[in-house]
């Protein structure tokens, strides 16, 4: 398992994986709480990317509405914990069936007709927006006043119910990236991910080579979707209050595209690397700013769409294929 | 059953363009049988009717004992007919070897063995050395090699060829003969193969099928097909029959 779980990377590159791993799981002891607050911020992007990495990055399809399986997980373990007192790990199977469900409606619908490309994406928008709407309406969850999580002052963390200090959430993102981080690894060196980069690729060649184009499809949009909604589940409990109007949000789904498409799209890496040069580049703007005394407002705003620019023009791949060359970290032979 | 691939009555229509006119020809077991003719003679659609792209207008398509002509691409090649592309499709952004791997996945879904295969077949069709490099930066005559690899992998029972020696020069030409050849003796594999390049056709087919404008005109041996009237006057010219 292991040997499998590092296929494919050099030794340079499990070197600097094993830093990177090392740094951040010392954080809490070095960082400040703003930091570390930061830090979250910027493992929740990575994770999110991730997720939407594989349906874009590994199969090729590009969804535009990924916060409805945000919204989708954040509202049903929210609402199976405040309604019922059901603890986060077990809404978790609640959101991700939620959110399954819904990724696989999208996709029957798009890849059983045949619908692909920009076609597809604004689907995925549309049904973002039918969430953002209905949920605006949906009275036990608050509709568009909000859906609020109990808080007080705990005396200690409870990871059980992930009521605690922003040190353990730290933690559970940490977790969850990694694990991401190593599940993607997985799926890419093994048939699935093979399937997927086939049909990203060309998939009228895919299906001439024995590949259920439908079936991998159907595969990638699912796994995406339930990925996101863990996110969602963390995204609830971690700021204990939902607004449709931000949770829905079509800018919310562009936010969580911009780490991978930076930090190069269908690369492992990318979605990381993305998140660190986003979150950690915008945030030290702001503090600049700030500590210059200006008040920008929409100054984020104007930050991504600059590197998203610069990106774009400079490197087209993204950051992580020029770096992975730089650092000679891919190896050739596995 | 000595027939592996049998197609009766088969016609396709692209609005008001008869592409193929109710054609029939039979593709004996381990045999090598070649389609020729002009440019749009409905070659291609042909292919592309047997391979699943295309549902006939009318007739029908029996592989292996079965009929095959409602069936999706997907489901035909797992059935065992591996195809290329005239209009070449690699995976651009994959390398060479991975290219193949996702056809040997087909039937290994071990994907060291998959690879272990791949290299075999990238190594039959002397691609080994480039397997490393993206498709994308192949020579149109490795991509031609490249489409036949992919196919290869997947561990057809009926190869469909579609004009992969164009643009090859005359020694690439002989490799990749000998190359399918090779294939066709060793595996017993049976090939459908459209070629423009005469000399390819002559040292493979057994049997050749003649289209013009989507209807046949002339089958059987090579060099009885290429001395009909009819075949010389729509397709070769008189000086290519020597
Ligand atoms: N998808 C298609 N839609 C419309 N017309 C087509 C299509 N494919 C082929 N044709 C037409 O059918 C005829 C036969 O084409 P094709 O089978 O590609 O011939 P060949 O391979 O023998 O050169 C041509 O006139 C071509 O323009
Ligand atoms: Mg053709």
């Amino acid at each position: 398992m292991t040997s499998r779980l590092l296929d494919g990377i050099s030794h340079r590159g499990v070197a600097l994986l094993a830093v990177l791993l090392a740094v951040l799981l010392a954080a809490p002891w070095i960082a400040n709480d703003y930091l570390l607050t930061v830090l979250i911020i910027v493992l929740y992007s990575a994770y999110t990317g991730q997720a939407w990495n594989v349906m874009m990055g590994f199969a090729g399809q590009l969804s535009l509405g990924h916060a409805i399986y945000v919204g989708l997980g954040a509202y049903a373990a929210a609402a199976l914990y405040v309604h019922f007192g059901i603890a986060p790990w077990l809404g978790l199977a609640a959101a991700i069936a939620v959110a399954v469900a819904c990724g696989a409606i999208i996709g029957f619908l798009a890849f059983r007709f045949g619908v692909g490309g920009v076609y597809f994406a604004i689907l995925t928008i549309a049904f973002a927006e039918f969430a953002r709407i209905g949920f605006d309406h949906f009275q036990w969850v608050g509709a568009s006043s909000g859906f609020f999580l109990p808080v007080a002052n705990y005396t200690r963390n409870d990871l059980w119910n992930l009521r605690g200090d922003p040190t353990m959430f730290y933690y559970v993102m940490l977790a969850l990236t990694v694990a991401a981080f190593a599940l993607c690894h997985v799926l890419l060196k093994s048939r699935i991910g093979y399937y997927w980069q086939a049909i990203r690729e060309d998939e009228v060649a895919a299906r001439s080579l024995g590949i259920d184009t439908f079936r991998y499809k159907m595969y990638a949009a699912v796994l995406s979707a339930g990925m996101t909604a863990v996110a969602g589940v963390f995204f609830a409990f971690y700021y204990n209050n939902l607004f449709p109007e931000q949770v829905f949000h079509i800018s919310r789904s562009i936010e969580l595209i911009l780490g991978p498409i930076i930090g190069g799209i269908g690369t492992l890496f990318g979605p990381l690397i993305g998140a660190f040069l986003l979150t950690g580049l915008s945030e030290a703007m702001q503090e600049l700013l700030s500590a210059l005394g200006f008040d920008a407002p929409g100054a984020k705003q104007v930050f991504y769409g600059l590197c998203l620019l610069v990106v774009v023009m400079a490197l087209p791949g993204g950051v992580w294929p020029w770096l992975a060359g730089k650092l000679r970290v891919t190896r050739r032979d596995p | 059953m000595m027939d592996l691939l049998s197609v009766e009555g088969v016609s396709k229509r692209f609005r008001g363009l008869l592409a193929v006119d109710n054609v029939s020809f039979r593709v004996a077991r381990g045999s090598i049988f070649a389609v020729i003719g002009p440019n749009g003679a409905g070659k291609t659609t042909l292919f592309n009717i047997i391979a699943g792209m295309f549902a006939p207008d009318r007739g029908s398509v029996d592989f292996a004992g079965e009929r095959i002509d409602a069936l999706a691409p997907d489901e035909i090649c797992r059935r065992g007919i591996g195809r290329t592309f005239q209009l070449v499709r690699p995976f651009p952004a994959l390398s060479v070897e991975d290219n193949v791997v996702i056809g040997a996945m087909l039937r290994r879904h071990d994907p060291a063995a998959a690879r272990r295969h791949a290299r075999e077949v990238l190594a039959r069709l002397d691609l080994f050395g480039k397997r490393h490099q993206p498709a994308s930066a192949l020579t149109l005559p490795d991509r031609k090699r490249l489409e036949v690899a992919r196919a290869l992998a997947t561990e057809p029972k009926l190869l469909l060829l579609d004009e992969v020696m164009a643009g090859l020069r005359p020694a690439e030409t002989d490799r990749m003969v000998s190359a399918l050849t090779e294939l066709n003796r060793e595996f017993g594999l049976t090939i459908l193969l459209i070629e423009h390049v005469m000399r390819a056709v002559m040292a493979l087919a057994a049997r050749v099928l003649v289209l013009h404008h989507g209807a046949r005109i002339a089958e059987g041996a090579p060099a009885a097909v290429v001395r009909e009237p009819a075949v010389i006057q729509s397709y070769l010219g008189a000086e290519a029959v020597d």
